[in-house]
């Protein structure tokens, strides 16, 4: 039984005098409590735009998402605004890329902590305290009852975005959704905070989407693995299956472009040639056409399905599978 | 890379105590810059004069104290420091009594022109669209118009006198507070922290008023300060054209100028002292207001 259950969703952006942009285009993709389902692409792929419609938090001028979005059994596309004010913290949040930027300058964090609690928990301003110094202290800062009096410019990177999955965190949500958590902190607090996600999901049964565009961060952590590009999902397969035999050309690229430790020292990085603007719309034939080596006539005239088993991709001429040994 | 680290560095210490918060970083700013050390001193000097002003003053600012003839106007003296008024009155204890006035008419049109500002900024900035678009048309509106041309108007409708001309001050700045105000919020609206209060689910009216104000007002502060200074010149000026209190008793800067002017052959130095009060306290204003700028504005961070 899946908690939440995503289909056919499509996010575009309207402005008038422009022409519309689609950037998120008929995904698909369901998580499991305890799960982790990683979402990975470029920039501008639409993972982000994917997180925000979850939530509910794109604005409501302007941008049209269609489909369909089941929290437990739940459509929020069609929930009224404050029940779906009333889920989110209490039983789905969402962790941003930049703590930096993402908590109140002027606001001590013990009142961005506590503010969660007191609204779906309803404690008092004192238990609430007591219960932010506990839950800071539960995402390893130290001297939580300091901290709460501080103000955000007064903790590292790492604490911040600590302080925010721990407001996050405060009502034991169901689903969490990690937008880039670890891009604005350098590497060992990266590993410290992704430490801090997986063992939430172990010890909670947390349904964890995590979305990133750094495939060591996947392969740390996810069960399942959606690759997206130009918006719609290419692969998708479980973690084991992608890294040892990626199919689609897109995947394969980004996974030779990252360096390994388990290849000769002197072998070069391969990029994948282009950039995500050199796109075609999917109306038109494969988005990814234009920057792919396995290209062939086909993909210029028809968009391929999503097509297989538990190991899908979106792709004409794929790469052969190999055999997985597990 | 190497200057993130560095801020990351740099945060953490200060997170052990050394440093402070950004008020306190503004402060220390403040403290070494030396216009608005003069600034402050400047206004200190007004505001304690002000304040002492019936202690300081070595005669009433009211009652004749010297033989005055139109012809002949006694300049300054040991006894009287300015010398003495068309009627015979201390001009440095009118002087010091105006400080007084001054500071009344401008605070009290500050106090009032803010409040209405602040809450049509609050109304626009907090709900957008169509209350947005109403309330900005309307202060535009009112801008489009010279600020002291239009205090002069609401002046005169009211009938003068000094509620009159504090009523006229404080109309001309609500639409410059609530344009403040309102570009401020929508500002922040965009940012990330709402979109992260926004995501755990806290209430619209608590992150207006909890979130969105409080990381609006640092402009507000500055804005205030500055618009002491405007006052205190136009309420001078108001007053100079005849606009303040008709009860010639009062010491008031603007009006003392403007009831020199007959004697301005005789008695040159009765137009100095008014005016040079006004100058000093409205420069005082400006450059701790133009300091603070300063200080709070993150440009300016080191």
């Amino acid at each position: 039984m899946s908690l939440l259950k995503v289909e056919e969703l499509s996010v575009v952006f309207r402005q008038r005098g422009r022409e519309d942009v689609r950037a998120v285009d008929g995904v698909s993709f369901s998580v499991a409590p305890g799960e982790t389902v990683g979402l990975v692409g470029e920039s501008g792929c639409g993972k982000s735009v994917t997180s925000l419609a979850v939530m509910g938090l794109l604005p409501r001028r302007g941008v049209l998402v269609e489909g369909s979005i089941a929290f437990d059994g739940t459509e929020l596309l069609t929930l009224p605004a404050d029940k779906l004010r009333t889920l989110r913290g209490r039983d789905m949040a969402i962790v941003f890329q930049d703590p930096m930027s993402s908590l109140n300058p002027v606001v001590p964090i013990g009142v961005q902590v506590t503010e969660v609690l007191v609204r779906h928990r309803g404690l008092s301003s004192g238990e609430a305290r007591a219960e932010a110094a506990e839950l800071l202290r539960r995402v390893g800062i130290p001297d939580p009852a300091r901290r709460l009096r501080e103000y955000p410019h007064q903790l590292s990177g790492g604490m911040r975005q600590r302080a925010l999955i721990a407001a996050a965190l405060a009502c034991s949500p169901r689903l969490l959704i990690a937008d880039e958590p670890t891009t604005a902190l350098d590497v060992t607090i990266q590993a410290q905070i992704l430490e801090l996600l997986k063992g939430l999901v172990a010890d909670t049964g947390t349904a964890l989407v995590l979305i990133t565009h750094d495939l060591g961060v996947v392969a740390g952590m996810c069960d399942t693995v959606h690759v997206m590009y130009s918006g719609r999902i290419v692969e998708r397969a479980s973690r084991h299956e992608l890294f040892a035999s990626p199919r689609h050309p897109y995947t394969a690229g980004l996974l030779a472009s990252v360096p390994r430790l388990d290849r000769p020292r002197g072998e070069r990085l391969e990029p994948i040639q282009g950039s995500p603007r050199d796109t075609l719309p999917w109306s038109r034939g494969c988005a990814f056409a234009p920057r792919c080596r396995n290209r062939v006539d086909e993909c210029a005239r028809a968009a391929p399905e999503l097509h297989g088993g538990s190991h899908s991709l979106r792709c004409f001429n794929p790469i052969e599978a190999k055999a997985v040994n597990r | 890379m190497s200057l993130s680290q560095a801020e990351v560095v740099l945060a953490g210490d200060s997170g052990d105590g050394a440093g402070g918060s950004l008020g306190r970083d503004a402060w220390r700013r403040l403290r070494r810059n030396p216009v608005a050390i003069a600034g402050a001193i400047l206004v200190f000097l007004f505001v304690a004069v002000a304040l002492l002003a019936p202690w300081l003053a070595p005669f009433p600012p009211d009652k004749p104290v010297g033989q005055v003839t139109p012809t002949s106007i006694p300049g300054p003296s040991a006894e009287h420091w300015f010398g003495l008024d068309d009627l015979g009155r201390d001009e440095f204890t009118r002087i010091l009594w105006g400080a007084r006035w001054s500071l009344v008419i401008g605070v009290v049109s500050l106090l009032l022109g803010m409040t209405g500002g602040l809450l049509l900024g609050l109304l626009a900035g907090a709900f957008g669209g169509v209350v947005d678009t109403v309330v900005m048309r309307f202060v535009d509106m009112v801008l489009a118009i010279p600020g002291l041309l239009f205090a002069i108007g609401v002046a005169a409708m009211l009938g003068s006198g000094l509620e009159a001309v504090m009523i006229a001050i404080a109309v001309v700045n609500v639409p410059i507070f609530a344009r403040l105000l309102r570009g401020q919020m929508l500002a922040q609206r965009q940012s990330d922290y709402v979109l992260a209060a926004t995501s755990v689910g806290v209430r619209r009216r608590r992150i207006v008023l909890g979130h969105i104000l409080p990381n609006s007002l640092t402009p507000v502060i500055v804005q205030g300060t500055l618009t002491l200074a405007t006052a205190i010149v136009d309420a001078a000026g108001l007053a100079f054209l005849g606009l303040s209190s008709n009860d010639p008793s009062i010491p008031e800067w603007g009006r003392m100028l403007a009831d020199t002017q007959r004697y301005l052959s005789s008695a040159p130095l009765l137009a100095v002292f008014p005016g040079l009060a006004i100058i000093f306290a409205a420069l005082g204003f400006t450059l701790l207001g133009e300091s603070l700028r300063e200080a709070l504005d993150p440009k300016y961070r080191r």
